[in-house]
């Protein structure tokens, strides 16, 4: 069995560790989880969830965070 | 404020219940870099900052987020939905920007026309029911139409943002009439938003009464940002206080200034 999954992060399709949850995926991506906003399949997941929250194959993550803007 | 201005007596400037003391709220698009957009904002005194809600670039090629630049101790960040063109993503876009934690305001823009980037009034008072109920503090970015002015206050609104002319346009205040008509009929506070190209334009959209101004292409696109910021600020009180003092009246005639008496014969 493969031991990672593909998931959509940001309309990228990217490779994680099977099991991986949110805060994992951030990590990978060296993100701090304080400056960013997660959106799981459309959902919002708190900062305190992150970490509990499993990804799986095909799933949708949106990662945004606060720019310059009028 | 100078000392003249102190010796009038402006009502505070609330919105959604915080009080506010500069009426000129500005944009953190469009800088050439961080830093002269760090020196702009601290030019204008400006407490309201407006940031947008985008997509964390994972590559890191583009510049890091906006909070490595400006503190939100010291900043009000007030984020938009800039970009939106439905209730739907507008309300997306709000429920994200509430959940990076700062405060519940958000200004809502949804846009009905690419080109004039004009708003869609009827997504506008959708996304503007959904989040009054979801508890947002929404300062709606519309048009200078009196009655989606109202219906947006009926609507819950904190705040109505009529625009002076198009986002970026510089145009200044085209329909004063209609931004002071939507200044004498609503109770919730007016900002108008959009469309002022350099002082003077703010200086006479705040003599119309109205509670405040945002600006970003202004300062962020003059050739100085840091001194129109400066000249911003200054327009902004000096339209405002002259609000305060009443004009005088027009005449289409002369009327002497000096006296005719003791003139030489």
């Amino acid at each position: 069995m493969n031991d990672t999954i593909d998931v959509l992060v940001n309309g990228e399709r990217r490779s994680v560790a099977r099991g991986a949850t949110l805060l994992d995926l951030l990590r990978t991506l060296e993100l701090d989880p304080r400056v960013v906003v997660v959106e799981h399949n459309r959902a919002i997941v708190r900062r305190p969830k992150l970490g509990d929250v499993a990804v799986g194959p095909g799933d949708a993550i949106e990662l945004v965070h606060f720019v310059g803007g009028g | 404020m100078t000392a003249a201005v102190e010796t009038m007596r402006d009502t505070p400037f609330t919105i959604g219940g915080r009080t506010f003391h500069s009426r000129l709220m500005v944009g953190t698009g469009k800088y050439h870099d961080n830093e002269t957009m760090v020196r702009a904002i601290e030019a204008s005194g400006a407490e309201i900052v407006t940031v947008a809600v985008r997509r964390v670039d994972l590559d890191r090629t583009k510049a890091a987020g906006i909070l490595y630049h400006l503190d939100p101790k010291k900043y009000f960040l007030l984020a938009n939905t800039a970009g939106c063109q439905t209730a739907e993503d507008a309300v997306r876009y709000a429920r994200l920007a509430r959940e990076a934690g700062f405060n519940e305001f958000i200004k809502l823009e949804v846009i009905g026309d690419q080109e004039t980037l004009l708003p869609d009034v009827q997504g506008l008072l959708a996304a503007a029911q959904t989040l009054g109920r979801e508890g947002f503090q929404v300062l709606a970015y519309t048009n200078e139409d009196l009655v989606t002015a109202l219906r947006l206050e009926d609507a819950g609104c904190a705040a109505v943002m009529p625009l002076a002319s198009p986002i970026g346009s510089g145009l200044g205040l085209l329909n004063p009439y209609g931004v002071r008509t939507i200044k004498h009929r609503l109770t919730v506070p007016v900002v108008v938003d959009a469309g002022v190209g350099t002082a003077s334009d703010a200086c006479v959209t705040m003599e119309q009464g109205v509670d405040g101004i945002l600006m970003n292409t202004a300062i962020a696109a003059a050739r100085d940002p840091v001194a129109m910021a400066h000249g911003m600020r200054l327009a902004v009180e000096a339209g405002r206080v002259a609000y305060l003092a009443g004009r005088m009246p027009r005449r289409e005639v002369a009327v002497p200034s000096s006296p005719l008496e003791g003139m030489l014969d």
